[in-house]
């Protein structure tokens, strides 16, 4: 499979030529692609426990006797 | 007010183009207006985003942004130091076929030697009823060279490390404006 290219207009001269990525701007591509990846999952999974901890929290505090109300007054 | 609206060059995406980029800009313009029709491959992507560098320059590229979604969604946000700059929602590959998102970006000054910025207005409908997306963005990029070429990359998801593909017949078309 060729790897993808980049299309250059030179406005100098309206000229229009389509370049070929070498393997290592392929190769940055797809490393930089993989650390978004990594950094998603990260910041996802961070959300995740935060919600977690929310959930567990807020019904430590009905346990406690705190109406849904007086929960949601204590987050704003 | 503009006084000439003249059409520079266009760049239109093949099979698999990763980048269109415009060289050898000419100082002779007063602004730069910047036309997008876009469309990305990237096959987890119903709204996708792209994003530019000028003089292939990797830094100092701060935004603001504000966007509408979907009927009843907003969302903004602010960026500082990135390595792109951003411009905003294209259509992706999971939205409705053959259909292509609109942008504008209107960079004013861009010969001057001071910093430049730019606003971007995008707009994409993506399955032709319910799902979209609209957005503006101010980016500045904090370099005080003349800007002499645009590389516009589709985004793939990431504001960060684009690693996307435009859509056969993607097209960006760059004008020249000048002010007399």
């Amino acid at each position: 499979m060729p790897n993808p290219t980049k299309v250059i207009v030179d406005c100098s001269t309206g000229i229009s030529t389509e370049v070929e990525l070498t393997d290592a701007e392929v190769a940055q591509r797809e490393a930089d692609a993989t650390a978004f990846a990594a950094e998603q999952a990260e910041r996802e999974a961070a959300a995740t426990a935060k919600a977690a901890a929310k959930a567990s929290a807020e019904l430590k505090l009905a346990a406690l006797g705190l109406t849904a109300d007086e929960i949601a007054a204590l987050s704003k | 007010m503009a006084n000439t609206y003249k059409l520079i060059a266009t760049a239109t995406a093949g099979a698999s183009t990763s980048s269109l980029d415009f060289t050898a800009i000419p100082g002779t313009y007063t602004d730069l207006l910047l036309k997008v029709s876009g469309r990305t491959t990237d096959t987890s992507q119903i709204r996708d985003y792209f994003l530019l560098r000028f003089n292939s320059s990797a830094t100092g590229y701060s935004r603001t942004w504000l966007a509408g979604y979907d009927g009843s969604n907003v969302t903004s946000g602010a960026g500082i130091t990135e390595t792109y700059g951003f411009c905003g929602g294209i259509n992706g590959f999971l939205s409705l076929a053959n259909t292509f998102g609109n942008a504008e970006i209107y960079i004013p000054s861009y010969a001057s030697s001071v910093q430049k910025m730019y606003n971007a207005d995008c707009s994409g409908g993506y399955n032709g009823t319910t799902t979209y997306l609209m957005n503006i963005a101010n980016v500045i990029w904090d370099n005080t060279a003349a800007i002499t070429s645009i590389s516009l990359f589709p985004a793939n998801g990431s504001v960060s490390s684009p690693s996307g593909n435009w859509a056969q017949n993607s097209t960006a078309y760059l004008y020249g404006i000048k002010n007399s």
